[in-house]
């Protein structure tokens, strides 16, 4: 066996799922044991300059890169070619979609990055992961941007589709899904293990507000329709209320309160 | 169970209701989250407590305990209700107070007991072949063992100790310094029982029974005005805060309300929204200023000037043009105005002299008891002259005439105020009075080149008496015409309008004082008439900052003219409302014997601090201000010329003000020679004394067997708060590193005192010994050889008290003391008996002699009508009447311990009392012994146990007539007999009445009304002083039973303040050529008023106090100054002069007056405090720039009211005119490194 070891059997082969785990058991239990420290740990009230272009220069291009990443890689093939796109084809709206959104998302973490080490409050205030976390995005997205050198070198899709076939089995527990990418660019391997190392660290960082990103505008377009909102204690609704009563009622004091005899409830006007 | 897994149901539908069209909606969502905001402020119980530190607020407290530990605090609301028509006393409280829980878990908490790291080393080693006591004397006696540790004080190396070690080096150097030099060379300081009095009494019962020494802070502190005793015969008594309610008008006169008496300022508001008139006298833009209808800000140290002005306004509009009857009744039953003064002639020139007695008339009007102290006015209804009732003769050696009826010799008198009608006088003469408005220094020159002594016309009867015939005049006569008014007698120097420029004029003060004439005239007339249509409802609140000058007592006096004059002292919603530090001790009469032993031997030992510590720190040695500068010109012929410090030693010879230590010899020795010879102690010790085989200490306080050897530092912060001249502390008391640049009167060539021995070469390092006890490392924490942790105020069982509300209350252990503290009484338990287990190798049973000055409120305050000094053979030394007295005490040093815990048999035997009356406490004793249980062994058996700090507590409030109705009885009718009047009535509906330590626990009580005070406690009036001598006509304490606006003794008159005048602030050169740097410009007077940010030091450290400020000491100046010397706001600046340096931020504002700037004291040097670029040490606290100077009339003693009394009467520590070299600083130095620079200057001096 050990013979035979191969070093991208453990970072693409065993790794994946290591990361996969600690970033689910690891979210879970930050969730449990430290629910108040479950936030974004936003800068914003210490100094407002600069985090507004850089944050929302980071934020579209990341997320652009990241759901780009996401549907690039695990649309399985077969659909692809059900609906007969090209693989070039689809190679060519990554590198023009994602490169954009990879250089503003570059240009924001390099403005969110310098702000937070040049201004002396928010560099008291910020943790060492805070800084290392923002350090290795800027990385990973630099060296994510670098890719593109080599993907330009073969617009074919064929590498694409290697990334692809590899992400795929991992997800259906192809436990030979490493083999895929042993012959790839080291660029490409030092992104992929990057990102690896960031999923593991993803639940110890503020990261973990990624959770809630997702989880928050989707309940407050699908599930609070109304602009007051009132938190009762009850565990049911109250009783409808039935016969002909109006609306006036509920205001109305009790006659028996008034200290008059048996009067009808049922009808107030009397 | 999980918050995830809870929240796994996004199947069910949240949505209960929807209302308001579907806008609303209801839903039932997980609301857990709220639990963690609920348990931020759920807490396991609340108890009762207050914070111990001198703020006067004594504000109930709910302490919240979580878990066994105190997590925040909150104000209590459940005060007694007063009666309709008066706001509430709720709430009391204020930042401070409310930040205090942070102490408990800081990092700045004394959590073991702490030993200088070389002392410790020394002491281990020793103990492994030596006893304590060997041990202890080895290290004294190896020079280089002893400056090993004493050297290092300030800088660092504690180790941790244990509770066993620490008191066994502190029992073991008591013990050693007893026996080698005398147990009076134990020091103790701690100040203000009032806030602690359990914690204060565990130290001082310790130090009494031991025969040490307990140092007076009132005075020390300069709160003390002397000018209360001298006119009142009264330390100081006020009105509570509600009073102020009932005011008609409201002078602030220096003090800030609402930043130094925060919980007490609604009253403030309320008066304002009633429609109480205000106005505020500050020199600063202040933030009572606010508050005031008109601001008069009045140049710093002339409020003397301002107050003449005022005081003109009232004698010409309302006793001489017109005549208010009201003030006319007032000021002939209250006032000395009517009592006679004999005019002395010196040298053809004529002067006020002495009061006229019964004495100095042929028959002595019939008074064969003291006729000498029994003063004499005219009648108006015999023509005949009399000694009327209630001067100090009639209270000592007879009863039933010491009272204010207009009677004398049993016949009713009207007593005549003024001799100015035609008929009434012989003639008019010009009588000299001393003028001090051209003395002024340059910052305070008004231009005035008047000549020093103004001769004004006084109509004067001329009388027969034993030895010829003398001009006499009546204190009103001449009181008016040292104010300058013209009563158309002719003469210069009186003016009969206010725009002349004449001294006393409003003219005049508007020159020196910088307030206009026009607004003097309009404030001075509102004050009078709204007290002459209310009976007396005009008040003014004052604080300590007019206090400090050096002439202090003409600023108070000045002010107390006023209210005398309108008849607004004793009337509730007037009077002299001064509030300065939480010196009201309520149940004093109950907590004395407990806190002075008294119950096992009397007296304890007391010293008034000032004089102590400038002699031991050597500040004399340094004294520039002579007695001529500060002498009358009219001073009778004596021998004037000599320095303050010979004043202050004559002063203790003639028994007038204590001394610490008292004499050279170990008073044990003195004692066994004495019984050896077969002698009576007092004769033994006279006759020693005269032949100069025994010597008093005070004489050459610079030998080593008169050094304080030890000294116990708790409840209090000497160094870094009270301690002024810092620098001089730390060089000559402690022996350690020092930031002094001036030089000493012997390098500086100057003539040297002529009664003190001088040495060449000044001692350095006097006390072998300092521990402190604190539950903070303060800045006198850091310079002691042993820190011991004590509980903090949320620790420990006591009681509280203040002058600003009617109640007393507790502190409460609301839990355990944290880490290895202890309160304050179990420490000084566990010293007393160590002290019982080592000292029996060096001392058992002995006889000590303890020297006692002439006190006031005994009948020895009738010793000395004439000043005779023995020593300089005026007269023959009397121990008790000539000279102090001295009275053997005898101690137990093998039951310090046992007698500590125990009430002595002394109570049962000579019962109790106070202020000039006794009354028997045996049934109270015996409740104490039903309540607390009884010794059944042991050196106390049969005592009534006090073993925790409840049990004495108890013992205060079982004694107390303020908390024990029947003892208020039985109070009052000791002062019944004295007075011939039946006060008895002021207490009888609480007769019942006992408050025990768990009521107060359950809620602030309101006291019971005694005679120790001159106000009532009752549903009728708020508690104002002098109220039962205005209505149950008891006496003021004085001379003349009145309050008395002349002063007669022989020093007052030397020194020119018989009556009030405007004195500048001495010069105190201490910006000397040699200590100025070329190009050093700016010269401001040093302020250093109580802050806003702390209470003292306390809270100076305290990290959200210093967040709410700059995080460290700063000073404030004006923006002219600031401009001047290219300061801006947060520059680091240095500030000294000859004493020292200190280092502070500068906060530049247009609220300072230019010429002034602002430190407010105290804030800690061991915070955020760099290096002085002067020094090359670490910056000072505020009094590295000034040092103490006492005054020959704060000395006086043997003389009724100005007798001595501990806290009482005394030289006091001003230090207002001082002036210092501010400038920006170059280079911040934190000392946070091996030592950068060096100091060429120091290095020099050295």
């Amino acid at each position: 066996m050990f013979a035979n070891f191969d070093i991208n059997f453990v970072l693409f082969g065993v790794m994946p799922y290591v990361a996969l785990t600690i970033f689910l058991v690891g979210s879970i239990a930050r969730y449990e044991r430290d629910p108040f420290t479950w936030k974004s740990s936003s800068s914003q009230l210490l100094r407002r300059k600069q985090l507004i272009w850089g944050s929302i220069l980071f934020h579209v291009g990341i997320l652009t890169v990241f759901f780009g990443h996401l549907i690039g890689l695990f649309t399985p093939v077969r659909v692809l070619d059900a609906f007969g796109i090209p693989y070039a084809l689809k190679q060519w709206m990554a590198v023009l979609i994602g490169g954009p959104a990879g250089i503003a998302a570059l240009i924001g973490a390099t403005m969110l990055l310098h702000r937070r080490l040049s201004d002396p409050r928010i560099r008291v205030t910020s943790s060492y992961a805070d800084i290392a976390i923002l350090g290795l995005i800027w990385l990973q997205l630099a060296i994510g941007l670098l890719t593109i050198t080599q993907t330009l070198q073969h617009m074919d899709g064929s590498e694409m589709v290697r990334f692809m076939t590899w992400s795929q089995s991992v997800v259906t527990w192809n436990l030979n899904a490493w083999v895929t990418v042993v012959d790839v660019h080291w660029l490409y391997k030092l992104h992929i293990f990057l990102g690896l190392i960031i999923t593991m660290l993803f639940p110890f960082t503020r990261l973990v507000h990624i959770w809630s990103g997702f989880a928050a505008p989707l309940r407050y377009l699908l599930g609070r329709p109304g602009y007051q909102i009132v938190r009762s204690r009850r565990k049911s609704a109250l009783p409808a209320p039935s016969g002909p009563v109006s609306a006036t009622t509920h205001a109305a004091v009790p006659p028996r309160a008034m200290g008059r005899p048996e009067a009808s409830i049922a009808n107030p006007a009397e | 169970m999980s918050h995830l897994l809870d929240r796994m149901n996004f199947l069910q539908s949240k949505e209960l209701e929807r209302f308001s069209n579907g806008h609303g909606q209801v839903t039932r969502e997980s609301r857990d989250w709220e639990e963690t905001y609920r348990n931020r402020w759920r807490h396991d119980k609340i108890v009762r407590s207050t914070h111990g530190v001198n703020c006067t607020g004594s504000c109930s407290w709910k302490i919240y305990v979580k878990s066994g530990i105190v997590t925040w605090e909150t104000q209590q609301t459940d005060y007694p209700r007063m009666r309709p028509d008066l706001p509430n006393h709720e709430p009391r409280g204020c930042a401070r107070g409310a930040s205090y829980s942070w102490y408990l878990y800081s990092a700045n908490r004394v959590k073991n007991p702490l030993v200088r790291g070389r002392l410790m080393k020394a002491w281990r080693k020793m103990r492994e072949t030596m006893t304590p006591i060997e041990a202890w004397t080895a290290l004294q006696n190896d020079p280089i063992l002893r400056a090993s540790y004493v050297e290092t004080r300030g800088k660092g190396g504690f180790v941790r100790a244990s509770w066993d070690e620490a008191t066994e080096i502190t029992a073991a150097a008591n013990a050693y310094t007893a026996r080698t030099y005398g147990p009076d060379r134990i020091f103790g300081f701690s100040p203000i029982p009032a806030m602690s009095m359990i914690s204060y009494a565990a130290g001082s019962r310790y130090l009494s029974l031991m025969g040490g020494v307990c140092m007076s802070f009132y005075d020390w502190y300069c709160d003390l005005p002397p000018a209360s005793p001298m006119t009142w015969g009264e330390q100081t008594d006020v009105p509570e805060s509600a009073d102020w309610y009932n005011a008609g008008y409201l002078l602030l006169w220096g003090s800030n309300v609402p930043q130094t008496r925060t919980p007490d300022a609604h009253f403030y508001t309320e008066a304002r929204y009633r429609g109480t008139k205000s106005a505020v006298i500050c020199p600063d833009y202040s933030e009572a200023a606010k508050f005031g209808d008109v601001w008069l800000n009045a140049k710093q140290g002339t409020d003397a000037a301002l107050a003449m002005a005022f005081g003109h306004v009232i004698l010409r509009e309302f006793h001489l043009d017109w005549q208010a009857e009201y003030f006319e009744e007032y000021c002939r039953k209250y006032s000395d105005f009517p009592m006679l003064v004999k005019i002395e002639d010196k040298d053809g020139r004529m002067i006020p002299g002495r009061f006229l007695r019964a004495d100095d008339l042929d028959g002595k009007l019939g008074q064969a008891n003291n006729p000498e102290w029994k003063t004499v006015a005219l009648d108006e209804t015999s023509g005949a002259l009399v000694a009327p009732n209630g001067s100090i003769g009639y209270r000592w050696g007879e009863d039933g005439e010491w009272n204010l009826e207009e009677k004398a010799a049993g016949a009713e008198i009207a007593l005549r105020m003024s001799q100015i009608l035609d008929e009434d006088h012989d003639e008019v003469i010009g009588v000299d009075f001393p003028y001090f408005g051209a003395d002024a220094t340059e910052a305070f020159d008004a231009g005035d080149r008047r000549p020093n002594v103004l001769t004004r016309n006084v109509p004067v009867r001329r009388i027969q008496t034993a030895e010829g015939e003398v001009a006499v005049a009546t204190v009103f006569d001449l009181f008016c015409a040292n104010y300058g008014l013209d009563r158309g007698l002719g003469g210069d120097w009186v003016a009969r309008h206010y725009d002349e420029d004449v001294p006393g004029t409003p003219k005049w003060a508007e020159k020196i004082t910088g307030v206009r004439a026009d607004k003097i005239v309009h404030v001075a007339r509102e004050f009078a008439q709204t007290a002459e249509k209310t009976n007396g409802k005009s008040m003014i609140i004052i604080g300590a900052a007019m206090n400090h000058w050096y002439h202090m007592d003409m600023n108070y006096r000045g002010v107390i003219n006023m209210l005398v004059m309108c008849g607004c002292v004793g009337q509730s919603g007037g009077g002299w409302a001064h509030y300065v530090g939480q010196e009201k001790l309520r149940p004093q009469t109950g907590w004395l014997p407990l806190a002075f032993a008294l119950d096992w031997g009397r007296p304890p030992r007391h010293m008034n601090s000032t004089s102590a510590w400038y002699a031991h720190t050597d500040q004399w040695r340094y004294e520039t201000l002579t007695a001529g500068e500060i002498l009358s010109p009219t001073a009778p012929d004596g021998d004037w010329d000599i320095s303050l410090i010979d004043y202050n030693i004559r002063a203790e010879r003639m028994g007038w003000l204590p001394s610490a230590p008292q004499l050279k010899t170990n008073p044990l020795e003195v004692a066994k020679a004495a019984k050896a010879a077969g002698r009576e102690i007092p004769d033994y010790v006279a006759e020693q004394l005269k032949s100069g085989d025994l010597e008093m200490s005070c004489e050459d306080p610079d030998a080593p067997e008169n050094w304080p050897r030890n000294l116990f530092v708790w409840r209090s912060n000497l160094l870094g708060s009270s301690g002024k001249g810092h620098e001089y502390f730390l060089k000559h008391l402690l022996g350690t590193d020092h930031g002094v640049l001036g030089r000493d009167l012997g390098e500086e060539g100057r003539a040297k005192p002529k009664e003190a021995r001088w040495h060449e070469n000044a001692p350095r390092g006097k006390l072998d010994l300092l521990v402190t006890i604190d539950f903070r490392m303060s800045t006198t924490a850091v310079y002691s050889d042993i820190v011991l942790p004590t509980a903090s105020w949320y620790e420990k069982n006591d009681l509280n008290t203040s002058d600003m509300h009617p109640f007393i209350h507790p502190l409460q252990a609301a839990v355990d003391p944290a880490y290895e503290s202890k309160s304050d009484w179990e420490i000084f338990k566990a010293i007393a008996y160590k002290v019982q287990q080592v000292a029996p190798e060096i001392l058992g049973k002995e006889t000590d002699i303890v020297a006692l000055p002439i006190l006031h409120d005994t009948p020895g305050e009738l010793a000395q009508d004439q000043v005779r000094d023995w020593k300089a053979g005026e007269c023959d030394l009397i121990p008790g009447k000539t000279a102090p007295n001295f009275i053997a005490v005898e101690r137990d040093y093998t039951a310090i311990g046992d007698r500590f815990c125990a009430l002595g048999p002394l109570m049962d035997k000579l019962g109790n009392g106070g202020k000039g009356i006794a009354w028997k406490t045996g049934s109270e004793v015996q409740h104490l012994r039903d309540l607390n249980g009884v010794w059944e062994d042991g050196p106390a058996k049969g005592c009534a146990r006090i073993v925790t700090d409840i049990d004495a507590t108890e013992v205060v409030l079982m004694l107390a007539p303020e908390t024990n109705g029947a003892v208020a009885v039985k109070a009052w009718e000791a002062l019944s007999k004295a007075t011939g009047r039946d006060h008895t009535h002021l207490a009888r509906p609480k007769a019942d009445e006992k408050i025990r330590f768990r009521d107060i626990a359950a809620q602030p009580r309101k006291i019971i009304s005694s005679p120790t005070w001159s106000g009532l406690e009752s549903e009728h009036v708020c508690y104002n002083a002098g109220y039962t001598n205005v209505h149950e006509l008891i006496p003021w304490r004085t001379l003349t039973g009145r309050q008395q606006l002349y002063q007669d003794h022989l020093w007052m008159r030397a020194f020119g303040e018989g009556f009030v005048s405007y004195r500048p602030p001495v010069d105190l050169k201490t910006i000397t050529k040699e200590v100025r740097d070329a190009g050093d410009s700016l010269v401001l007077n040093f302020i250093t008023p109580h802050q806003k940010w702390g209470i003292h030091s306390t809270y100076s450290d305290n990290l959200l106090m210093l967040t709410l400020n700059r995080g460290g000491p700063v000073i404030w100046i004006s923006e002219n100054d600031a401009r001047s010397a290219g300061i801006v706001d947060n520059d680091w600046v240095e500030l000294y002069n000859a004493n020292g340096a200190l280092t502070a931020r500068a906060v530049v504002s247009q609220r300072i007056k230019d010429g002034t700037t602002f430190m407010y004291h105290a804030q800690e040097k061991i915070v955020n405090t760099p290096g002085s670029e002067k020094t090359c040490k670490r910056g000072g606290i505020h009094n590295s720039v000034t040092r103490a100077v006492p005054k020959p009339t704060h000395m006086i003693g043997g003389y009724a009211q100005q007798s001595y009394g501990f806290n009482y009467y005394g030289t006091v520590g001003a230090n207002r005119d001082e002036f210092v070299v501010v400038r920006k600083m170059k280079k911040v130095d934190w000392l946070d490194r091996e030592k950068s620079w060096k100091a060429p200057a120091q290095e020099a001096a050295e």
